[in-house]
């Protein structure tokens, strides 16, 4: 943008009307994303439902609302990174000939950017930690996560991340550096206006949500697990989320102390990254890669763990190799500490240390192979029920195993020589994280959704979204590897070779193809929601997949308060044994069961922090010290609050629990 | 689905369902989460530690530690946190005996030695600055006032939270969610010396070389 202007007033910093782009697209998107919120706004004031809202979801200390709320953030943010996906797309099909397309320099540059951030802070990793919190305590039979009132504060903080991000569309500018904004093009020199200040703060406010949930759930698994469960007894998915939780309180203080200093860079004039002074660009490249490895197993081992527990149920067998599985899933989790310098071998560290890390990077497709022969093995006469969870299942295995293989052909260091920053690139790691982490989601958003609210997921409109995004994903990626072969670099606007254009028109089918099977989830939950009291949908029994692990030892939707009493593990598939064993279930003899309060404390603190972010972004210097007082104000004032608890009343637990036996009674 | 549980009662109620249920003893995670949180922070440093190696040598033509380091001065300050410390033991072993008061004594002889501290360290940067010395002269200075600042600001909030935990303490005695935050502030209070421990091994005497 020509017209920015860093020159400051007291009152709004470097924020005046230049601020506000005039691009039409820009505006058009502008005008029916305040239209929408306007319209959702005045719904929920003529339905009353602020007071709902807010006693209910926004300050709910509940694991399971708040779950459910991740998930909700990373489908919205899903279609703003798709939209930025298919801008992409279309660009790139148009742009030959001569032709610059319909989008400018700028704007390109930002909206590869945002999709990258977006689809891994906004999307992936909503979508991980929402399943995780969700799903956790209940298959470790535990009332809710350690430290309830963090988890609600860190989603809030996702959010006031998400938030900033967002704000960067409509005022101002995002970063135009590529997801990791490596310096120095992301220093002041280079990028001297607020696109990459938005990216470090919506990435810094997100970040301290996210370590803190890593660390909650973490405690969560080491010490509320129900009696009898030993961690080797622990469902793969619990393990995997484990594994994960340790990763991300090991890695994501890399990646906030990486752009603390970056900000440093960028707001003291320190030398940390720069070309001049004594600073080092490639240190930072280095350090962000040290976070930005372990975060892709982040990632994709939840799923991982989603895949077991969905391989072993719709076999109606247990998992083939439970405990290879686990050592499978260790094995990654250190290793992955061990490749990170495979992301720029061209940095040109030398043979010794390329083959180190080649090695290391090799060597993780073993323990992940040996993942996928225990899911063959797990089919492996079994009696399959092809639902649409084990679809999505069978799709990834097909899918992933080419994602992995070229993973491998990439960690080869001469052949990342040639295909370094290629399409080839963009391919494999879209392969992997579409085939791998959001089919993943898929097959668990359809296999615990029942469970989440009570009625299974609509089937025509899932398998119409499953083979539209199944297809159309190998139509989109497919030829990227073919254009990356042929020398094509990422993140390019225009194209001069015609013989180009007929790969990037396929792939822009595929995304097409891949718009339909979005339009169709969301029909998917639309027809769902209003069949839910129909027979087919209606899951009366908390269990509508025979499923073996204690989350559906309880009631769909489960209580407030989970379980009614701690359930008592015995061995693996602890749920599949309690029927086995014709166990019954407590009817009476309750006790008080004893629970956290809500609290609007994390909505506040977010909000602050988030207003705090927006300012430093824009240079306002009273508002960002100002509402960095607030946080410590709110946060102290927070400790003097001692009553933080209360007890469920044994009359409320018995209608509960007798509601339940009733709807048992009549689903037989 | 085919299993439905059925209510009639068996034997093995009690063998899947804990009917008398044992009790959490309320906040029992808090010193594993706590730690746990240490951890990450300690990750920080490392960073710090890790960019300070890196960038520790590049003088860039300008000052390096035997121009600006004050060892005296480092040897005195290193003490303040050092008695701090030691000072945050005895407060510890006066609340384990339940004595209000002598906790509260400590903990005041505890915020004296950390804002003793915190002042000849301002004193040491300002001095620095003075010198023309400043985080943007170059990236071994930047490491260094990035890495010693970034200890610094964590015995500042180290600070405000004692002064919290001293009105808590003084308003409503050592029940166990005070005991419970003393604890962790005695981990955190540690940990910045381990971490100091580290600074004056690292950057002031391997500086001096």
């Amino acid at each position: 943008m020509a017209t920015f202007s860093n020159e400051t007033t007291f009152l709004l910093g470097r924020l005046n009307w230049d601020a506000i782009p005039k691009e039409p697209i820009v505006l058009g998107t502008f005008v029916v994303v305040a239209m929408g919120g306007v319209a959702l706004l005045a719904a929920l004031t003529r339905y009353r439902l602020w007071g709902w809202l807010w006693r209910e979801w926004f300050t709910s200390v509940d694991h399971k609302k708040i779950g459910i709320m991740y998930i909700i953030l990373a489908l919205v943010m899903f279609l703003r990174g798709f939209a930025d996906a298919i801008m992409m797309r279309l660009q790139q099909v148009w742009a030959f000939g001569g032709s610059e397309g319909y989008l400018n320099s700028h704007h390109y540059d930002q909206i590869f950017t945002a999709h990258g951030v977006i689809m891994i802070f906004f999307v992936a990793m909503p979508f991980v930690t929402g399943l995780m919190n969700y799903i956790v305590p209940l298959q470790i039979g535990a009332r809710d996560v350690s430290f309830p009132f963090l988890n609600n504060f860190s989603f809030w903080m996702t959010v006031g991340g998400a938030i900033i991000t967002m704000a960067s569309l409509f005022v101002g500018e995002f970063a135009q550096t590529g997801w990791l904004a490596f310096p120095p093009l992301s220093g002041i020199g280079y990028s001297p206006w607020v696109g990459v200040d938005y990216y470090i703060w919506g990435l810094q406010v997100a970040g301290v949500g996210t370590t803190l949930s890593g660390i909650n759930l973490l405690v969560t698994i080491l010490k509320m697990r129900a009696p009898g469960m030993t961690m080797m007894r622990m469902p793969v998915f619990t393990w995997t989320a484990f594994c994960t939780n340790i990763l991300i309180v090991a890695s994501f203080p890399v990646l906030t102390m990486t752009l603390i200093l970056l900000t440093l860079d960028r707001y003291v004039g320190t030398n940390f990254f720069t070309n001049d002074l004594g600073g080092n660009p490639m240190m930072y490249i280095n350090l962000i890669w040290i976070w930005g490895h372990p975060e892709v197993y982040i990632l994709i081992l939840p799923l991982f763990g989603v895949f077991s527990e969905i391989t072993a149920t719709f076999s109606g067998k247990r998992l083939f190799g439970y405990s290879s599985m686990i050592y499978a899933t260790v094995c990654i989790t250190v290793l992955s500490y061990l490749v990170w310098l495979h992301h720029f071998f061209t940095m040109g560290s030398g043979a010794s240390v390329n083959s180190f890390f080649g090695i290391t990077t090799m060597i993780i497709s073993i323990p992940t192979g040996a993942k996928l022969f225990n899911w063959l093995f797990t089919i492996y006469r079994g009696r399959v029920r092809f639902e649409l969870p084990m679809m999505w299942t069978l799709a990834f295995m097909l899918t992933f195993v080419i994602g992995g293989m070229t993973g491998v052909l990439l960690a080869v260091p001469p052949a990342d020589f040639v295909l370094h920053n290629s399409l080839f690139l963009v391919a494999h790691f879209h392969n992997v994280i579409i085939g791998g982490v959001l089919f993943g989601c898929f097959a668990a958003v359809n296999y615990w959704w029942p469970k989440a609210f009570g009625f299974k997921l609509d089937v025509f409109w899932g398998k119409v979204s499953f083979w539209f995004w199944v297809i159309g994903f190998w139509f989109a990626f497919m030829p990227l590897y073919i254009l990356g072969l042929m020398g094509v670099t990422r993140r390019l606007r225009v194209f001069d070779d015609p013989d180009l254009r007929i790969w990037f028109a396929i792939a822009a089918l595929g995304a097409v193809l891949i718009a339909v099977g979005i339009l169709a989830m969301f029909v998917q939950f639309g027809v769902s929601i209003m069949r839910c009291n129909r027979p087919g949908y209606r899951d009366p029994t908390g269990d509508p997949w025979d499923g073996r692990t204690l989350e559906w030892a309880t009631s769909s939707p489960p209580p407030a308060y989970n379980f009614a009493f701690n359930p008592i593990s015995h061995g693996l598939d602890t749920w599949w044994e309690m029927k086995q064993q014709g166990a019954t279930r407590p009817t009476s003899g309750f006790m008080p069961i004893h629970m956290p309060k809500s609290t609007g404390t994390g909505v506040i603190l977010a909000a602050l922090a988030t207003v705090c972010g927006l300012a430093m972004v824009w240079y306002i210097w009273w508002l960002a010290g100002l509402s960095f007082l607030g946080i410590i104000a709110v946060s102290i004032a927070h400790t003097f609050n001692y009553d933080r608890d209360y007890y469920i009343p044994v009359p409320e637990i018995e209608a509960t629990e007798d509601a339940r036996t009733r709807q048992l009674a009549q689903g037989v | 689905m085919s299993h439905v549980v059925t209510d009639t009662t068996t034997d093995n109620l009690g063998r899947y369902w804990e009917l008398k249920p044992h009790h959490h003893p309320e906040g029992a995670s808090t010193s594993l989460g706590f730690w746990v949180y240490l951890m990450s922070d300690c990750l920080m440093f490392a960073v710090l530690f890790a960019v300070y190696g890196v960038l520790g040598t590049s003088f860039a033509a300008g000052p390096g530690p035997k121009d600006l380091f004050d060892l005296g001065l480092v040897a005195v300050n290193t003490g303040m946190l050092l008695l701090s410390s030691i000072t945050f033991g005895f407060a510890m072993l006066a609340m384990f005996a339940g004595r209000q008061g002598a906790t509260l004594r400590w903990l005041g002889v505890t915020l004296v030695f950390g804002l003793c501290f915190l002042g000849i360290e301002l004193y040491e940067f300002q001095h620095m600055i003075h010198l023309g010395a400043g985080p943007q002269r170059s990236g071994f200075l930047s490491a260094f006032f990035t890495l010693v600042g970034t200890h610094g600001l964590h015995v500042t909030f180290g600070s405000i939270w004692l002064i919290t935990l001293m009105v808590q303490i003084a308003r409503r005695g050592l029940g166990p969610e005070n005991q419970r935050r003393m604890i962790c502030l005695s981990m955190f209070w540690h940990f910045l010396d381990v971490i100091w421990i580290g600074v004056f091994t690292f950057v002031y005497l391997l500086g001096m070389i």
